[in-house]
């Protein structure tokens, strides 16, 4: 297998620039998104399904609290060596 | 019309031939069986078909109906695609071994009575560990024989339930059996154990990252598949399978976030969808059980192509673990795209396959105003993006630059990976066709603004959350470590079972060997050799003495008597008179 040469050519995102064009219409459609929701008529199940902006919300508190009690409460009690049952 | 044959037996019989077949028509002949299989069943109508007695039972190798034909088609479909991504592979028994196991799995899916119906099961693990063991490591050794003694108990389990449940009803007919009474309950778990519900699950997690890169992709499509089916056709409306599936759905995305192994996250994530079906096949509506059954469909292509992405990594890097990895994008670029139709197929985006048929599950959780199972289906929704739609992406071919420049894929794997992602695309883009395939008749239109607009937030705003992770440096970053799962209960368990038994068996083997080997049988020995000697002694000294022996004399006298009786040249009379206290000893003992 080939590794990283001295003078390979530029990928896709090795220009920061494209990064930055990238991060911004991701942004830029996050914003869309939540625009988006005033001209929706919904049809909620429960009740909290048609607060506004009720997915946007639960999924990037789901996300943070997925990601936050994976490191923090599961981790440390289930991490061991690579060895550990050898 | 067609002469047909059980879907089961081309695989099975065609599979055993593939070692037999030598140069360039053996990739023909490998990729002709499911095209053969696949014209054999849509020719087969719907009924029951090669019933076969057997004792006083009828065995059924065919019972066609919407349900088990989805699964046929759809096990046809993998197959092929499998076949095609192994095509590389000069390890006939990997070839073999996956193609009895997709016969197997055709086997479970067709059978119509419980006899059949098991032996086909068992075969599905039977064959399956060839393709962990094929691997030819010493992890995959132990994982293997790990999975295999699960499996052996998942299937004496089912079969303790089968032989009570036929006693009990007299039948041996597969159909709805319901939660009623011990014998189900067996029939129950059995399933459960190959479905890999929550605490019994890590065979999963424990076997399938182990097995051969190729071989993974038949195994993320037959076993837990087969036990959806199972429950599908047996518990369909059993009210315990929500939760079960809402669990399981839930709590794989904690381990996925913290887990090296990018197979293994996979894992995990299978774990994760196969709840989604789970849970539709509890709530048991018309709208739920075509959920799980669509979901079937379309988790075993993007599973598949993802388990196939990740593989077409290793199998170029020889890495699969998200710190060795990152950057791939460069030089594996269409493998990258495939991967990411994948990420997108299995986290439910509009257009791609998962958003057709999650949505179903969910809205009928709705529907029944079943608020938890709801809540923790979205948060799994929302998980499992995190996790399988980005982490998979972003490690291996984003993120930190590894500094390797593997090549592309081969060919076959890519045309394999190609099948699959059109097939996500096309599924999510049209899903009439899929939905016409179901079991019960669909009436639901997944492409509504709040629905579409509702899960495009949930997404891109876990990723936001992801992105904002990330970059603050919170994201857990990968490390070399494992993580405890409830496998560490029989993997130490049986470690302490080992010790307990070492000491307590062979402790009581010591002891017997010192008291019966070393003691009582020398004893016996001794008494046996002096015996006679000590009996003469005891009669003759006497008389010796009142014959006025004494000192030395009375020394030679009993030397000479010892040689005589263990030379056997001892005088008559003194034999005679042994022989008779002999005779008055047992005499006097019995």
């Amino acid at each position: 297998m080939e590794e990283k040469g001295e003078n390979e050519k530029k990928y896709l995102f090795d220009n920061p620039r494209n990064v930055k064009i990238l991060l911004r219409s991701f942004f830029s459609s996050l914003v869309v998104l939540l625009i988006i929701e005033f001209f929706v008529h919904k049809h909620p199940h429960f009740g909290c399904e048609g607060w506004l902006e009720f997915y946007a919300v639960y999924g990037f508190v789901a996300c943070v609290a997925l990601v936050l009690a994976a490191k923090y409460i599961l981790r440390p009690i289930m991490k061991r060596r690579e060895d550990y049952y050898d | 019309m067609i002469s047909t044959v059980p879907p089961a037996f081309i695989f099975i019989i065609g599979g055993l031939l593939v070692p037999f077949i030598k140069g360039k028509w053996k990739s023909a002949y490998m990729l002709l069986i499911p095209v053969v299989g696949f014209i054999n069943l849509i020719s087969i109508p719907e009924g029951t078909h090669w019933v076969v007695r057997f004792l006083e039972w009828d065995l059924v190798f065919g019972r066609i109906d919407r349900l088990s034909l989805l699964f046929g088609y759809i096990f046809h479909l993998i197959s092929f695609i499998a076949i095609l991504y192994a095509l590389h592979v000069k390890d006939d028994l990997q070839h073999v071994a996956g193609l009895v196991y997709a016969g197997s799995a055709l086997g479970v899916v067709f059978a119509g009575d419980l006899f059949s119906f098991f032996v086909f099961w068992e075969m599905l693990t039977v064959s399956s560990i060839f393709l962990i063991w094929a691997r030819r490591t010493r992890a995959a050794q132990g994982a293997g024989f790990r999975y295999l003694l699960v499996h052996a108990a998942g299937g004496l389990c089912l079969l303790a339930g089968i032989v009570l449940h036929v006693n009990q009803t007299g039948s041996i007919d597969f159909g709805y059996i319901g939660l009623n009474g011990l014998a189900t309950y067996f029939i129950f778990f059995g399933f459960g154990i190959n479905c890999a519900w929550p605490i019994l699950h890590p065979w999963l997690t424990d076997a399938y990252p182990e097995a051969t890169i190729t071989g993974t992709i038949f195994m993320s499509a037959f076993t837990t598949k087969c036990a959806v089916y199972a429950l599908a056709r047996a518990f369909p409306g059993t009210e315990s399978l929500i939760w079960i599936g809402a669990l399981m759905t839930g709590f794989p995305i904690f381990y996925a976030v913290i887990e090296n192994d990018l197979r293994r996250v996979l894992a995990y994530s299978l774990i994760n969808q196969v709840g989604f079906m789970v849970c539709g096949i509890g709530i048991g509506t018309h709208l739920a059980i075509n959920g799980a059954i669509a979901h079937v469909f379309n988790d075993v292509l993007f599973k598949a192509l993802l388990f196939m992405s990740m593989g077409a990594v290793m199998y170029r890097t020889g890495k699969i673990n998200g710190t060795a990895l990152g950057g791939l994008y460069r030089t594996m670029p269409l493998t990258c795209i495939f991967c990411m139709v994948g990420a997108a197929s299995i986290s439910a985006f509009p257009l791609f396959s998962g958003f057709v048929s999650k949505s179903m599950v969910m809205d009928a959780a709705a529907g029944g105003h079943m608020t938890g199972v709801w809540f923790l289906l979205l948060f799994a929704s929302a998980g499992v993006f995190h996790h399988a739609g980005i982490k998979i992406p972003f490690f291996a071919f984003f993120g930190h630059d590894s500094g390797m420049r593997p090549k592309e894929a081969p060919l076959n794997m890519l045309l394999a990976m190609g099948i699959a992602a059109f097939l996500c695309i096309f599924i999510g883009s049209f899903p009439g066709p899929l939905y016409s395939l179901l079991p019960y008749p669909v009436d639901y239109v997944p492409y509504t603004m709040p629905h579409v607009v509702g899960q495009t937030q949930l997404l891109f705003f876990s990723a936001l959350a992801f992105s904002l992770l990330l970059l603050s440096g919170i994201y857990p970053g990968e490390q070399r470590c494992i993580n405890l799962d409830s496998d560490w209960f029989y993997r130490k368990g049986a470690r302490v079972f080992y010790y307990v038994m070492d000491k307590s068996f062979n402790s009581l083997c010591r002891v017997s060997d010192r008291v019966f080997v070393g003691g009582l049988a020398g004893y016996l020995g001794r008494v046996s050799r002096d015996g006679p000697t000590r009996a003469a002694l005891l009669a003759l000294v006497p008389a010796w003495v009142i014959g006025g022996a004494t000192g030395e004399k009375m020394a030679v006298k009993k030397a000479n008597l010892r040689t005589a009786l263990r030379t056997g040249t001892s005088p008559v009379g003194i034999t005679a008179a042994i022989a008779t206290i002999f005779l008055v000893v047992v005499f006097l003992l019995l």
